[in-house]
């Protein structure tokens, strides 16, 4: 089981309270955690990776155990803590506007 | 008894005015999708509670939402946007070659006969249409590839289509205006188009009168004469009797011939409103004084409309989208503020007052007239 947080409009957007709880089949990716997440809320398709390149939009960062793991591939593992479940996987709205 | 359903897209979120045909009562229902900018909502003339919302953020990206109950509740719909084969470039501000890149929707026009069927114009300029209620989106490429796509170059808001006319007397026919590109039709249903900008004179172009290129900010066409078009250009006001094939300007008397607004009359073909902004630059009401102004003669002899509408201090623009009006016998005229005020005037422009003052800065306004 994996926690995701997702920023405050994308929790309305997709109706949910709270974090969501993904289960990842095989090894838990950037890749694999996304999959799961738009599979579960066709809505998100495109407000966290371009739905053709798949790459994350500009104004978005992924964060987890206190890193910066936007810039890593998509397909390398996630930290244990995540992948267990002990710690979340933050998607993190750009702090902007002034 | 008629009645009338306002939308109106602002930066902040979506906002629907509702009143009855005597429309001096108004029901304001909103923000829906709050925080996020609607650059256009509009209703099928087949269904009038089939709505279609144009959601976006720099953050998120684009949304498409979809509403079958006028606007009581909303659900997201498709929003993948991609671009027929590899689009290739068009010019960047510099004159260097940019790759397109979709950026978001500015513009959705619903089919005039199935409630499914809805074209987007979208930014990096381009026509997509939706058969299935906006569930998938496809390119209609033909526009894109016509020839002189790598030529076109971005206005200030970006290289965006906001234009999409339907002909209600001939479905192969339809026209766009892309800025700043120009305007373009087809014959074919989307198949073929050319670019109509013959007659357009644009000082801040190598080539004042070439073939594309011109800022077109907007065009408005009346239903029952859709060969006679009218254009609020980046500079000057225009007519076409011809479809597009050429046009003359019918600045005349206006204080300015700046402007993004244009809209016709819903009973009386020559009669058509613009609002005048100073300059290019400003982008403000002359003397700060909110006037619409209003051509009985399909342009050149215009008269300012003020009664209702503030006359001193007034700085506030009224963008492309931002002008609407009702199919009434009484025919409504609003129109929405970079302020945040959506003006109505029940009388043809005779007298105005705001339905709100404080909304977020608005994008668009579009009315549906409900039996």
């Amino acid at each position: 089981m994996i926690l995701v947080v997702l920023p405050a409009h994308l929790r309305t957007l997709a109706q949910v309270n709270g974090d969501v709880q993904l289960e990842i089949q095989g090894r838990a990716t950037q890749r694999a955690v996304l999959d799961a997440l738009e599979s579960r809320y066709p809505m998100l398709r495109g407000t966290i990776r371009d739905q053709v390149t798949l790459e994350r939009r500009p104004f978005l960062r992924f964060f987890a155990c206190e890193e910066d793991l936007s810039f890593a591939s998509p397909d390398a593992p996630l930290p244990d803590p995540v992948a267990s479940g002990k710690e979340p996987f933050f998607i993190i709205g750009a702090i902007a506007g002034g | 008894m008629s009645s009338v359903r306002v939308l109106v897209g602002t930066r902040k979120g979506a906002f629907v005015l509702s009143a009855d045909g005597k429309r001096d009562r108004w029901d304001v229902s909103g923000p829906h999708f709050a925080g996020w900018e609607i650059y256009h909502m509009k209703g099928s003339p087949a269904d009038p509670y089939r709505l279609y919302a144009s959601q976006s953020t720099g953050w998120f990206g684009q949304l498409i939402q979809r509403s079958n109950d006028g606007g009581q509740s909303w659900e997201p719909v498709g929003n993948k946007f991609a671009y027929d084969g590899a689009p290739g470039t068009h010019q960047w501000y510099d004159g260097t070659p940019h790759p397109w890149e979709f950026k978001r929707v500015w513009h959705l026009e619903p089919s005039l006969t199935d409630p499914d069927t809805v074209y987007a114009g979208v930014e990096d300029a381009a026509l997509f249409r939706s058969t299935d209620g906006a569930t998938t989106w496809e390119e209609l490429p033909g526009l894109r590839e016509h020839g002189t796509g790598s030529s076109w170059q971005p206005g200030a808001g970006g290289l965006c289509l906001h234009t999409i006319i339907l002909d209600p007397s001939n479905p192969e026919r339809m026209f766009i205006a892309i800025s700043a590109a120009g305007a373009f039709r087809t014959d074919d249903g989307a198949k073929t188009w050319k670019p109509i900008n013959h007659g357009l004179h644009s000082q801040h172009i190598p080539d004042p009168d070439a073939e594309v290129g011109h800022c077109v900010h907007h065009v408005a066409m009346h239903g029952a004469r859709p060969e006679v078009l009218y254009m609020q250009k980046h500079w000057d006001v225009m007519r076409s009797d011809n479809a597009g094939d050429s046009w003359q300007e019918v600045s005349g008397n206006l204080p300015t011939d700046f402007g993004f607004a244009i809209d016709v009359h819903a009973h009386e073909p020559e009669t058509i409103y613009v609002v005048p902004i100073k300059s290019d630059s400003e982008h403000f009401p002359p003397d700060g004084k909110l006037r619409v102004y209003r051509s009985r003669a399909g342009g050149n002899e215009w008269e300012a409309l003020t009664k209702g509408l503030p006359q001193r201090d007034c700085y506030v623009n009224v963008l492309r989208d931002a002008m609407a009006i009702d199919t009434l016998d009484s025919c409504g005229i609003y129109f929405g503020t970079t302020g945040g005020q959506v003006y109505a005037s029940p009388d043809a422009g005779e007298n105005w007052a705001p339905i709100v003052r404080d909304l977020p800065g608005v994008l668009s306004v579009e009315v549906q007239t409900l039996p």
